[in-house]
């Protein structure tokens, strides 16, 4: 176990052959200079990244990085406590995200987010949909009936949970209930979504359901979503961006980064020898 | 910044090897200590046990002799006269109700600003010592405080002022099991209710409350529990009633004060009654408590 071999044999062996590298895609969202503090701790350093439009963005990277805080960042997560601040651009349309001033229930329908645990609400699945899009909109019933069919056939949940849309969204399984959020993300009809680690709690199968999801979605949405798997980022992810210790290491084409990544901190992390 | 890694290494251990008398002779002491725990804690259940037991077989036998169909459909009347407790069980229904339904939303609203709102600042800290204290604080109390706002200034005791003290009972509970209930909520849920943009009152009412939801009617149903079989407060506010009276501006009967007057008096169908009442109030309370103990078991 202690030893590393001299040449390590790749994690990640290939980055899907029929992957084309992605047409270059205009910025959905522009990082610039982006610092972060928890209290005095500095967790983001001087980040520059772009969020090409209607792609997937991979950020990768060892516990503790500062991927998950940068995600927070995107959709001011972290105003809800005390002590986090953020510093610097985060430009939407031309205005800056994290200006005080900025409307952050409008701004987190526009920037959804699913999380690492699947989180129903304790209510039924119907009402788990309609409590978002209840929040932004107001809808007839026949349209918010569509409005959940919608959803959840996006989030290829419909066939199975239509006959008991009414029961309790707790009865889910781990992995539908990972769906029903995305569901309920994708149902205000956000234009990013943010997934913070969304396969970590979920069996094989239920991740390959999300990760085919995630690839469907990206016609509609910019998607960023951090991850501690490899291969999940070579699948998924059209641009990769590491990062280490609160820096942004490397960013690139996700076949330029799994298999020849610039920097040697990349090729160690994403070929397992540290991380 | 180098991100070197060093070969992860580090010099063997020396194997630690166990002496086996130590360990022999640590491990007859800790069943020792295991078995003396066990005993003393079964014959203090015992005790317990034993006490309680007797104390509700000597309550079914003395009440059941003493209830019969006058008890509930007859007003207490002066001894000899086959009276009933109805005044008392309608008294103590309606006050225990409007108590509940006073203080329950105060009790939610205190319980709610201390688990969302005022997590650790000074003011919540405050209002909860302050709400400990009242728990805790003798009922009598209450009572008295109830007497010289509302009692003595109007000039007579009413069912109203009796309301108001069971009401003021209640708030402390209520706001103890709220905040509890609402702190088990996780924070996860949360973020992923604000994460949808809902501003904080939704996430609080929409998503923690329906959470809670279990917990808090629990505590409320405790809350019931206490205030029914409350005499002191009640003493000193609506003091009870021989005759019938619905008024909330005059004095209203309930089964602890008429239980307290009619125990200690030397007509024995009037110690009778006490008995039924009591029986009615403690039957009462524990159909309540198990009622509590099913939603929560349920949530």
């Amino acid at each position: 176990m202690n030893d590393v071999p001299a040449t390590p044999a790749p994690i990640v062996t290939s980055v899907p052959e029929t992957k084309e590298i992605p047409a270059p895609a205009p910025a959905r969202i522009s990082i610039r200079r982006l610092e972060f503090f928890y209290g005095t701790n500095r967790a983001l350093k001087g980040i520059d990244l772009d969020l090409p439009e209607r792609q997937v963005t991979g950020m990768i990277g060892p516990s503790g990085c500062g991927k998950s805080t940068l995600l927070r960042v995107l959709n001011r997560m972290y105003d809800l406590y005390p002590g986090q601040r953020a510093e610097g651009e985060v430009l939407m349309d031309g205005s800056n995200l994290i200006a005080p001033g900025i409307d952050l229930n409008q701004l987190r329908s526009r920037i959804g987010m699913v999380f690492q645990k699947p989180t129903p609400f304790p209510m039924s699945i119907y009402e788990n949909i309609a409590f978002g899009v209840k929040l932004h909109e107001r809808l007839p019933k026949a349209e918010m009936d569509e409005r959940v069919e919608w959803s959840l056939t996006r989030a290829a949940l419909w066939e199975e949970v239509r006959d008991r849309l009414f029961t309790p969204a707790l009865g889910l399984s781990g992995g539908q209930q990972q769906r029903l959020c995305i569901a309920r993300t994708i149902a205000v009809r956000p234009e990013v979504i943010l997934f913070d680690e969304p396969t970590s709690a979920l069996d094989p199968i239920s991740t390959l359901k999300i990760e085919e999801l995630i690839d469907e979605l990206k016609q509609d949405f910019t998607i960023a979503i951090v991850t501690h798997n490899m291969q999940q980022a070579a699948r998924c992810a059209d641009q990769v961006a590491f990062f280490y210790l609160g820096e942004l290491v490397e960013v690139g084409s996700a076949t330029q980064m799994f298999t020849a990544p610039k920097q040697k901190q990349t090729q160690e992390y994403i070929t397992g020898r540290f991380g | 910044m180098s991100a070197t890694i060093a070969p992860f290494a580090h010099p063997p251990f020396a194997r630690p090897v166990r002496d086996a008398r130590v360990a022999d002779r640590l491990s007859r002491h800790r069943r020792r200590v295991d078995i003396t725990v066990k005993v003393l804690g079964t014959l203090a259940t015992l005790l317990g046990l034993l006490l309680l037991a007797s104390i509700l077989l000597t309550l079914i036998w003395r009440g059941m002799a003493g209830i019969g169909i006058t008890t509930f459909t007859h007003i207490t009347l002066p001894p000899g006269s086959h009276g009933g407790l109805l005044n008392a069980i309608v008294g103590s229904l309606v006050q225990t109700t409007l108590g509940t339904l006073i203080g329950t939303p105060v009790g939610l609203m205190v319980g709610t600003y201390l688990a969302e709102y005022a997590r650790g600042s000074t003011l919540g800290n405050a209002v909860r010592f302050v709400s400990d204290v009242l728990l805790s604080a003798p009922s009598i109390l209450i009572g008295l405080f109830v007497y010289t706002l509302l009692v003595a200034p109007f000039g007579g005791f009413s069912g109203i002022a009796g309301c108001i003290a069971l009401a003021i009972l209640v708030v402390p509970i209520v706001v103890r099991t709220t905040e509890d209930m609402l702190r088990l909520v996780p924070i996860s849920l949360r973020e992923a209710a604000f994460a949808l943009g809902a501003p904080k009152w939704q996430v609080t009412v929409m998503v923690c409350y329906r959470a809670a939801r279990e917990g808090i009617a629990t505590g409320v149903l405790l809350a019931v529990a206490r205030v029914a079989g409350e005499t002191a407060p009640l003493l000193f506010t609506s003091l009870g009633n021989l005759n019938w009276s619905l008024s909330m501006t005059q004095p209203m009967a309930s089964l602890p004060v008429t239980i307290y007057q009619y125990a200690g008096s030397a007509f024995d169908d009037w110690v009778d009654l006490a008995w039924a009442g009591a029986l009615l109030i403690t039957f009462g309370v524990l159909a309540l408590n198990i009622l509590a103990r099913a939603v929560l078991r349920r949530g």
